[in-house]
């Protein structure tokens, strides 16, 4: 029997960036706010200290900042008529855990969406025929604007005083930016970072060639900067540890350097670390959250009630949460119906690995930020005729290497032994005149009918409730689209003067243990059909309206960009509404 | 009556705090119970800084139980809430006043000068009076406290009156005419309620002030509190009246951030005093020439210096910028800051080994912190470090020995940070 905690205005469940986002906003707003946390609280100078922080095989190969599949995991299948089996080790994605969540861990690449992303059904099929897209291709639209979003991908972008070019701005095209940007209202608050040597030849290789080449906005800074909530900034020092690691020197934008030292002092906020939320309760008649029960790491249980509850774990485990929960119809993906579950989407990564000269190129490519790079757009989205290649989606392509981090960066030109004298020669000969981008392809990955989330029928987790399974698959429009992107990326870097390009096209099936991005999303989309989507446009559980749910989860289906920028300006849209609305009027903010 | 509360009303906050240094009129004919005497007293107070020694942190405020650190030993401060049996409830205005300015309890014990009773003094009556009044609206707590927990003979409280012989003045602030009147406020709040002697001033071995070395910095409760004169070297020389001004205000500025003790002083005291208050005391604290010291630095290719050329690059630079200037607000200007060339530089040594956190203030609430490198770095390259620390961009200061490095790593072992 749990026991009860006195009664808060809201309750919010994971304290990453959209829980701290949202804690911020509703205690600005005047509400008593709590944050439960799975993980441990974490703090910029004394979890992330410069001495031991670039500790490659702490934080990258054992995973120290991640979750332990142990507390709890997946099952993974390709197939629908597959059995599913438990993840035991991370591979395709990292689930993060503690306090900042994946903003500790990210890169900090800040990249908005296209404005016909958001519209992408009916974009496409007015531009191709319904006929142009697979039959089992679940795509929608979001029931959301770029324009309506763009105040709140402002907001976002200057809370973590983003580096970059702006490429359009009020609608007029800037050299050097992004062209097929949508328009911003203001530059952005920091300029680009300064670009490595391999990236810049990236960029010169592009332009000979004609596309137009910009630089990756980064949330690592390329100056000081304070923040609008007066938190200070430090300047990137390129030393290549981001992704993985957290940031000791402030310069990487993350709850912990953009929020947390703000909010704290609040006297309407508290929160709980290492106290897991296994779920939200709902009255008698299931229209109603009225909070969350946790355990504390002695087991003990809780239950925390709240007017408002606020879901802002990790994608994945908005989706199992609202599935142990019992709220909102689970997908059936035999028959169609049902919202938790569906349009569950990954990313589709490749890259090209390029091999040059040791005699005449030196990369120094240890030099890097986790959100460097140059990078083209061309291929991304919608941003070029599709018709001729029978395939709809793209993404970015750009030489983004964040480092070369000793381990994992031996790459050595095809036909050199794997060991021994000759191996060890090939790594010195190649370690600083390889280019190795990592995710130098960024793809779109579409929603289709089979592949989602749903509860597995066999494997338990320590509370003994079933684990969430996921079932996904690498369909042929997205194993066309990466050929395409990686084809033209290789193009580019075989112009920058490379002996050796070697092509990492992404192939089917679905590789569970190959990491590509932790960019998991969908299965509680927003939308404007309450049939087809778990949320409404201001990210509302249709059925339980004092329920937001934020995150990638909320996604109908991927761009070609990583998601953080989006949602964190989702986060402040649906604060907006629950600040501007909702608290006005608790109830269903859209009419079903 | 009338008249002069209305009068009191009139005059804005910060207006009305000057009369604090001008302790004058109508002693003794305040209401103890009026709100301008309270607000005069409680801004008295946070000058003084009383709940800092007198709170356990997280704890009620102002009633007692927080150990002192002293070279003698722990004292252990008293409660002074009104509570009546355990408090100063039942204490007459005048014993009150005799505690907090003449050292001296109802009973005629002698306090023991970790109240700093010695700089307190320089209030006047009505000021301390005003302290009480403010002092009689906080919650009552009940919380009997054992104050001297010092071994023999410093237990004996009679010791004291040697030592208050020695070095106690009794005696209010007297304004120095020739000065402004800022200057005039500065030094009262520096030598009077904000005490800051009790921590900037060197100490006898009995503890008493030594006034020619005057706020040159001194050592208390493992930390090395630093030069506040305006000696360029190891003092604020290169600080400008507003850099001390937002020091005290914000906890940081274009240099370096408060931390350790200072930290607790600018988070409870300095930094909710008025912006007049820290310009005053930044006026006068830019007045006193201090020792204007001189060193030769250390040659940039002796083996130490070599040693931590290497280190600083590794380990310190990535924030603290290889040309030593840092980030303003952010990360200190070790280049610039005069605590790195302190003659004692027990605080360097320290937040090297240990880390440190700045104070988060409401106008800076970043609160950065360094972390530890005692794990890390031996006491040779510790030293090394700060060698080239001190001695490099134009600095210059005395070699730290290894050995130095070892007490303080001993000293700081079971210290909390």
């Amino acid at each position: 029997m749990a026991r009860k905690l006195s009664k808060k205005d809201v309750v919010i469940i994971g304290f990453g960036w959209t829980g701290a986002i949202m804690a911020n906003e509703l205690t600005d707003e005047g509400l008593d706010v709590i944050a439960i946390e799975r993980g441990p609280w974490r703090d910029a100078p004394t979890d992330f200290p410069p001495g031991y922080m670039q500790d490659e095989l702490r934080y990258r190969v054992r995973h120290e900042l991640f979750l332990r599949p142990d507390q709890i995991t997946f099952t993974f299948r390709n197939k629908t008529d597959q059995t599913a089996l438990p993840i035991r080790s991370w591979g395709a994605f990292m689930p993060p855990n503690g306090v900042g969540g994946g903003g500790v861990h990210w890169n900090a690449e800040m990249w908005r969406f296209l404005p016909s992303d958001f519209v992408l059904k009916t974009h496409l099929t007015e531009r191709y025929g319904k006929d142009f897209l697979p039959e089992d291709m679940t795509i929608q639209d979001w029931g959301i604007t770029y324009d309506e979003l763009e105040p709140h991908y402002d907001r976002f972008e200057y809370l973590c005083g983003t580096s970059g070019t702006a490429g359009n701005l009020n609608g007029k095209i800037m050299e050097g930016g992004n062209p097929f940007e949508g328009p911003r209202s203001r530059p952005y608050p920091t300029p680009a970072q300064a670009q490595p040597f391999s990236h810049t030849l990236f960029g010169k290789a592009a332009r000979e060639l004609g596309y137009k080449p910009f630089p990756q906005p980064s949330g690592n800074l390329s100056q000081a900067y304070t923040n609008p909530l007066g938190l200070q900034m430090g300047p990137c020092t390129y030393c290549g540890f981001c992704e993985w690691f957290g940031c000791s020197n402030y310069s990487k934008a993350s709850p912990q350097t953009t929020i947390l030292p703000y909010l704290i002092r609040k006297p309407n906020f508290s929160a709980r670390d290492n106290s897991e939320v296994v779920k939200i309760n709902v009255d008698s008649s299931g229209k109603h959250a009225t909070g969350v029960t946790f355990v504390d790491t002695s087991g003990e249980e809780w239950e925390q009630p709240a007017d408002l509850v606020i879901l802002s774990a990790f994608s994945l485990f908005n989706v199992q949460l609202l599935l142990h929960s019992k709220i909102g119809t689970p997908y059936d993906p035999a028959s169609n119906t049902g919202v938790i579950g569906r349009n569950y989407t990954h990313q589709t990564i490749s890259t090209v690995n390029g091999f040059f000269d040791h005699k005449k190129f030196n990369f120094n490519p240890f030099i890097a930020s986790g959100a460097i790079g140059m990078c083209i757009d061309e291929f991304n989205g919608d941003n070029f005729d599709h018709g001729p290649y029978g395939f709809v989606g793209g993404g970015y392509v750009g030489q983004v290497q964040t480092g070369a981090r000793p381990i994992e960066s031996t790459l050595t030109p095809p036909g050199t032994p794997k060991w021994g004298a000759a191996w060890k020669s090939a790594v010195r000969d190649n370690y600083l005149s390889t280019v190795k981008p990592g995710t130098g392809v960024h793809g779109s990955s579409y929603a289709y009918r089979d592949v989602y989330l749903g509860l597995d029928p066999t494997y338990k987790d320590r509370f003994g409730r079933p684990l969430m399974q996921i079932t996904m698959d690498l369909h042929d429009n997205e194993v066309k689209q990466n050929h395409f992107l990686t084809d033209k990326f290789a193009e580019i870097i075989k112009a920058m003067g490379a002996d050796h390009v070697i092509k990492q096209y992404r192939t089917a099936p679905y590789d569970i243990t190959q990491y590509q991005t932790t960019h998991v999303n969908g299965g509680a989309v927003m939308g404007t059909d309450p049939l087809t989507s778990a949320l409404n446009r201001y990210l509302q559980s249709w059925d339980v309206p004092n329920l937001f749910v934020l995150g990638a989860s909320a996604f109908p289906q991927n761009p070609g960009y990583n998601p953080t920028l989006t949602v964190g300006a989702l986060a402040y849209w649906a604060a907006a509404a629950i600040r501007d609305k909702y608290l006005k009027n608790p109830g269903r903010l859209v009419d079903a | 009556m009338l008249e002069k509360k209305s009068i009191a009303v009139l005059i804005p906050g910060v207006a009305a705090l000057w009369l604090v240094a001008t302790p004058c009129a109508q002693a003794g004919s305040s209401d103890p119970q009026e709100f301008t005497e309270i607000e005069r007293g409680r801004y008295l107070a946070i000058t003084s800084d009383c709940v800092s020694c007198h709170t356990v942190p997280g704890g009620k405020p102002f009633a007692g139980g927080r150990p002192i650190e002293t070279p003698f030993g722990n004292i252990v401060a008293p409660n002074i809430t009104p509570d009546l049996d355990t408090g100063t409830g039942a204490w007459s205005d005048e014993a009150f006043d005799a505690a907090v300015r003449g050292g001296v309890r109802p009973n005629r014990a002698r306090l023991y000068p970790a109240m700093p009773y010695n700089a307190y003094a320089k209030m006047s009556r009505d000021d301390v009076r005003a302290i009480r009044a403010y002092l009689n609206t906080v919650d009552a707590v009940r919380n009997a406290v054992i104050a001297n927990t010092l071994p023999f003979p410093f237990n004996i409280r009679a010791t004291m009156r040697i030592w208050d012989a020695l070095y106690f003045k009794q005696g209010e602030f007297k304004p120095d005419p020739s000065k402004s009147a800022e200057w005039n406020r500065g030094a009262f709040l520096v030598d009077g309620p904000a005490h800051c002697g009790a921590c900037h001033t060197p100490k006898t071995f009995l503890g008493g002030d030594r006034t020619d070395l005057y706020l040159q910095g001194s050592y208390l409760q493992g930390w090395s509190a630093p030069d506040i004169t305006d000696d360029k070297r190891t003092g604020l020389g290169n600080w400008s009246v507003a850099d001390i001004a937002s020091y005290l205000k914000t906890g940081h500025n274009g240099i370096t951030a408060a931390t350790g003790p200072m930290a607790e002083a600018v988070s409870l005291s300095t930094s909710h005093m008025t912006d007049d208050d820290t310009k005053a005391i930044a006026i006068y604290l830019k007045s006193l020439p201090g020792k204007a010291s001189d060193a030769t630095p250390l040659a940039a290719d002796s083996a130490t210096m070599s040693a931590g050329s290497a280190i600083y690059r590794d380990q310190c630079s990535a924030c603290h910028g290889i040309e030593g200037k840092g980030v303003a607000k952010l990360f200190p200007a070790v280049a610039s800051s005069s605590m790195v060339r302190s003659g004692d530089p027990t605080t360097a040594i320290r937040i090297v080994l240990r880390g440190a956190r700045s104070v988060g203030t409401r106008a800076e609430q970043t609160a950065p912190g360094m972390p530890s490198y005692g794990w890390q770095l031996d006491d040779g390259e510790v030293a090394a470090v700060l060698n080239y620390i001190r001695n490099s961009w134009g600095g210059a200061a005395p070699a730290i020995e290894s050995k130095d490095v070892s007490r303080v790593r001993s000293d700081t072992a079971s210290r909390p940070d």
